[in-house]
């Protein structure tokens, strides 16, 4: 879909003549609020739920599917990222059996290294773009950034979105930051097919349940293919109730235009516990259609040495410790 | 200032008492520092000073708190505030309940620290403790009464909801009594805080070692850190810095009564600056006294440290 | 077979000790009855018998009463306030000592689920033994002198009759407050929930509490009624059906008895077209599936705005089809067990009626286990006012739907009942809800939330859901005098 074309549906959809940022203002603000307090309250309550057994030995191994292994530092070599891709590959070296993770998540500059790494595997590689974290740069810094890691050939884009221009209500700059960046990764996707997009919010800094509501349903319109909650680098960064939203947000869309959307918690999701949570709630308020890779990830990176924790543990019988799993 | 008194024996608060074998044990004896910030830092000016029995007896070298140990106590009371004030009227309730559990546990010990402080016969001064401790859970059981017994809805001329609620100052200063050790210091901090109000507590000046025992009572149950700070010294030297400190909202003559080198109206002088509400302690015109504390109280200490917060909304379909 | 399914996760009952079977609390002691016999209390989950426990008869309630005179007269009238409140913080403090056991209890007993005895019943009981043994050295300020001048002191011997639907917090809202204020109290738990209150007075000896002060009676309605029509009772306390609760208004007319009494309801729970509406379709959920529906102030009708009724109804019922029903020592189970065979009879024959008055019946899928009473979450839609499903109790997993076009006709529906114990406003104009609020005639108002309770809010209704207020500075009312009046 073009900028043009992302703009001619968002027209159709909203019933408007031409997108502006009045129409655009209008029809998100429309949308239905959220109470704070209840919110927090159905994720504290999905928060009870206990896994067990089969279900959990089920739940873990989904998770660790469902990873984009991380690392986003500025410190970042081509030997650590190989390192972390052959994690990737191989999570828990002592037990073939566990699964590998969907993709590995760097800046976009080593993206080339990753792709090599990761070249006879399936695991994605998908590279932040647009100026990552912040998000504070001209638009043309921004596609150039993107083309390059399309060029590098990333699988997928986790594109931020300029929080500055939402919260000063320039809806429709944002709508078009996101088409424009979405064209760039149907145009010059790999051969394989085009590159995803998932666009983060940085909700930590949207701060209202409301804002949060209101940037998953531009986002979507705008293109995304995922909508993702954070950079990691600012905190709060994910949490139960924010990513309860998005879930709404994705399972209204289907229910309206029939078009599934992709959820993605990104930073502070440390413990399985943390993502059994996660997994609950896609699974009670989204739906088991999205208990699936295609449609949820976790951005972590220390997640992903406590899930094979407790997947010893739940193999074993007993408790594990740091020496059994390997650092990245 | 009192002439520094003559060196004496010391008092041993628990007599060197003979071990398994008969011969002499003895004793481990307690440091006493100041309370700032849910830790036990000495003063910042290396300061001591001797504390003396009622028979002038060596007790214990007390901090001396100077007025940098105070600004970081203000610090801290402040940082505290938010979240103390934020908990839930219950939760608090909660806490300084738990607060009474633990000094129920060590009564033996303030028993004998107020006797030795007080000059009271042992019985007198079990009394004197159980009267603290019970004052202590007076005030924790009004923690959530408060809003309802102060605060109500308003019936404006109008078609509004009107609601006027208490809410706590912010950091109180407050001067401890200088005579009642423990009983007087229960009834100046808890009211205090029980609303929410976070405290900075000059305690009484030659009667200071119940107040580091009651630190050690709050350092262990699940009074936040910073929620309330106790410093022991020369309470004529660090007064006027707090009176005169433009981050205090409040503050509480009490211990202005029978302090040496203290004159409360220029405490209150100095509190005008940034419009502080001042307590004054008790007493017809310029004499301060201490009150008797073993009557029950009634609200006056707690409201003194609340605000009060109205509220319209419109009411409309 | 759905793809996560959380495979079983029972609490472990082996926290609960059951004695085979229990005597009266009587004096301060356990003691066999005198002239009454013996039933058996059940876990409706399963059918399986608890426990053998005894039905008082009318010496027994004599020599309750007798006891708790004497203690009146005695060891507890003569404490002080502050003394009163200690033993009242000593019992909070043992409740939540033993907060998991009585928790198992209750579910066991009660058949509710070990998610809501855990988070919800047993918490809040001990948070109203911590509010009101403040409240014993504090009555003077409590403004309950009314202008007489005269402090308030207790009125003496308190009978309290409380329902099955929340056993314990019952029990909490009803001794709590009596002896805060220096009452002594005699209390009879429902004839199917006894179990939790003979705990509780265990807990009573555990906490020195003296003789006499809280006496348990178990038995069956007739228990109740002798009790509350015994000369040395000063004042009753009733939770229960407004039916019985007329026969109490009855009973004590002419005498100087006083009563307090909190009955039934039919509340309805009011979404707006601007409702926030995810968190609208949770409070409806919790408002009349939270307790199985056994809630006597559950939002059993929606009144939803009609504008936006069939989204409304859609993500209600998509919503339904996540609650688990089940097992209630499951902690994943949502929705427990009818509480017994006559309750499960009842709400099958009101929602008969419902089917046959016309309304379309539509029922949450689920598999119901074999033994024990179960009903399956259940929701009429096209429900009109003049529906029985729409003016009596069904005290079940029952939700009547209808709908209003205005803010005055959701008033007036809302309001046309001979009930009044609570309503439910879901709406994100603050004005609208405070004239809503101000124009709904019940007891307890919930905007944006449902079946929420605290020890310092008072709860109570207007009209046939009875008179009086527990909790809170007005729940102190019920239980002193001032002098002028008794």
């Amino acid at each position: 879909m073009s900028s043009t074309t992302a703009a001619a549906s968002a027209r159709e959809l909203l019933g408007v003549g031409a997108l502006t940022n009045a129409s655009l203002t209008r029809w998100l603000h429309g949308l239905p609020g959220v109470d704070h307090v209840g919110a927090d309250a159905r994720a504290a309550g999905l928060a009870t739920r206990s896994v067990k057994t089969t279900s959990k030995a089920w739940a873990i191994d989904t998770a660790i599917s469902m990873i984009d292994l991380t690392t986003l530092e500025g410190a970042d070599t081509e030997r650590k990222v190989r390192s972390l891709c052959a994690k990737a590959m191989a999570p828990d070296p002592g037990d073939p059996t566990t699964p590998q993770v969907a993709a590995v998540c760097i800046y976009a500059d080593m993206a080339t290294v990753a792709v090599d790494a990761l070249k006879d595997s399936n695991i994605h590689v998908a590279a932040v773009t647009s100026a990552f974290p912040s998000g504070r740069a001209t638009m043309a810094v921004k596609l150039t950034d993107t083309r390059d890691a399309l060029r590098a050939g990333a699988h997928e884009i986790d594109m931020v979105i300029d929080r500055g221009a939402f919260l000063s209500g320039r809806y429709l700059q944002v709508f078009n930051e996101i088409a424009a960046i979405k064209e760039a990764c149907e145009q010059e996707g790999t051969r394989r097919a085009p590159a995803h997009l998932k666009v983060i919010f940085e909700t930590g800094e949207l701060v209202t349940y409301d804002n949060v509501r209101r940037a998953s349903w531009l986002a979507i319109l705008a293109g995304a293919n995922f909508i993702k909650t954070s950079t990691g680098k600012v905190s709060p960064a994910a949490t139960l109730p924010v990513t309860l939203i998005m879930l709404e947000a994705v399972r209204d869309w289907r229910d309206l235009t029939g078009t599934q959307i992709g959820v993605k918690p990104a930073g502070g999701i440390r413990t399985t516990k943390d993502a059994m949570k996660y997994l609950v709630m896609v699974n009670e308020v989204a739906g088991d259609d999205w208990l699936d890779p295609a449609w949820f990830r976790f951005g972590a990176s220390g997640l992903l040495n406590d899930l094979l924790l407790q997947r010893q543990k739940l193999a074993t019988g007993h408790y594990s410790g740091a020496d059994y799993v390997t650092i990245d | 200032m009192s002439p520094a008194p003559a060196r004496g024996k010391a008092t041993q608060t628990n007599a060197a008492a003979p071990n398994a074998a008969g011969a002499q044990r003895i004793e481990v004896r307690k440091t006493y520092k100041l309370y700032i910030g849910g830790a036990f830092p000495r003063s910042e000016s290396g300061r001591t000073y001797e504390v003396r029995d009622s028979h002038d007896r060596f007790l214990a070298n007390a901090a001396m708190g100077s007025r940098k140990d105070a600004r970081d106590a203000v610090v801290a009371a402040r940082g505290a505030f938010g979240k103390w004030s934020g908990a839930t009227a219950y939760n608090r309730g909660q806490v300084l309940y738990r607060v009474a559990e633990l000094m129920e546990g060590r009564r033996a010990q303030f028993a004998t620290e107020v006797a030795a402080a007080e000059g009271l016969t042992p019985p007198r001064a079990d009394k004197v403790v159980s009267q603290a401790i019970d004052r202590w859970v007076w005030y924790a059981g009004w923690a959530d009464k408060i809003a309802q017994v102060l605060g109500g809805v308003n019936p404006v001329a109008g078609p509004y909801f009107n609601i006027s609620a208490p809410e706590p100052t912010g950091v109180v200063a407050a001067l401890a009594p200088q005579r009642s050790s423990l009983l007087g210091l229960v009834s100046v901090l808890a009211p205090i805080v029980v609303s929410g109000n976070t405290a900075v507590v000059l305690t009484s000046e030659h009667r200071p070692l119940p107040a580091v025992t009651l630190s050690e009572v709050l350092a262990t149950s699940d009074v936040p850190a910073g929620v309330i700070n106790l410093i022991t010294g020369r309470t004529g030297e660090v007064a006027p810095w707090l009176a005169a400190h433009q981050d205090v909202n409040a503050i509480d003559l009490a211990g202005a009564a029978d302090a040496d080198g203290l004159v409360w109206a220029e405490l209150e002088r100095a509190s005008a600056d940034n419009l502080k509400r001042v307590l004054r302690p008790a007493g017809d015109d310029i004499d301060a006294v201490e009150p008797d504390w073993s009557r029950t109280p009634d609200l006056t200490r707690i409201k003194a440290f609340l605000e009060t917060k109205t509220v319209w909304h419109p009411k409309g379909r | 077979m759905a793809k996560f399914e959380y495979a079983p996760a029972p609490e472990s009952r082996a926290v609960v000790t059951l004695r085979p079977s229990y005597g009266l609390f009587i004096g301060g002691e356990f003691v066999e009855a005198t002239d009454g016999s013996t039933f058996k209390t059940i876990n409706p989950a399963s059918e399986e018998v608890l426990a053998e426990v005894t039905e008082a008869g009318e010496a027994d309630i004599d020599n309750a009463v007798r006891a708790a005179r004497k203690a009146f007269d005695g060891p507890w009238g003569r404490l002080s306030g502050a003394e009163r409140g200690k033993y009242l913080f000593r019992i909070a403090r043992i409740l939540q000592e033993r907060a998991r056991e009585f928790a198992v209890l209750e579910t066991l007993d009660n058949g509710k689920p070990i998610k809501e005895s855990r988070d919800v019943d047993i918490p809040l009981a001990a948070a109203h033994f911590f509010y009101h043994a403040g409240w014993a050295d504090k009555l003077e300020h409590a403004g309950l002198s009314g202008g007489s001048g005269q402090p308030p002191r207790p009125l003496g011997v308190v009978g309290q009759v409380i329902p099955w639907n929340f056993p314990l917090l019952m029990l909490s809202w009803k001794i709590a407050p009596a002896l805060a204020a220096g009452n002594t109290v005699v209390l009879k738990p429902s004839k199917s929930t006894p179990l939790t209150a003979l705990l509780f007075a265990e807990v009573c000896q555990q906490a020195d509490l003296p003789a006499g002060v809280v006496n348990i009676l178990t038995g069956t309605s007739r228990t109740g009624a002798h009790l509350i029509r015994h000369p040395g009772v000063d004042k009753i306390a009733f939770t229960g059906s407004t039916e019985v609760g007329k026969d109490i208004a009855r009973a004590i007319a002419g005498t100087r008895k006083r009563a307090t009494l909190e009955l039934g309801g039919k509340a309805a729970n009011i979404v707006f077209d601007d409702a926030a509406i995810d968190e609208a379709v949770e409070g409806i959920v919790n408002g009349i599936f939270f307790n199985q529906g056994h809630v006597c102030c559950a939002g059993s009708r929606l009144l939803v705005q009609e504008n936006v009724a069939d989204d409304v109804i859609m993500r209600l019922k998509r919503r339904l089809l996540t609650l688990r029903v089940g097992d209630p020592l499951d902690k994943n189970t949502d929705v427990g067990a009818i509480n017994s065979a006559a309750q499960l009879s009842r709400i099958r024959e009101l929602t008969d009626i419902g089917e046959a008055e016309g309304a379309t019946r539509w029922t949450a899928p689920c598999v119901l286990p074999e033994r024990g009473f179960w009903f399956a979450p259940t929701v009429f839609t096209e429900v009109s006012q003049s529906h029985r499903i729409a003016q009596e109790e069904v005290f079940g997993p029952v939700l009547s739907v209808l709908t209003f076009r205005t803010p005055q006709e959701a008033v007036a529906k809302a309001n046309n009942t001979p009930y009044g114990l609570s309503a439910g406003i879901w709406t994100e104009k603050g004005s609208r809800i405070l004239w809503m609020a101000d124009q709904l005639r019940a007891g307890v108002v919930w905007a944006n939330t449902f079946n929420r309770f605290d020890p310092t809010s008072p709860f109570g209704g207007y009209k046939e859901s009875g008179y009086g207020r527990e909790g809170g500075r007005h729940g102190l009312e019920g239980y002193v005098t001032t002098g002028a009046t008794r």
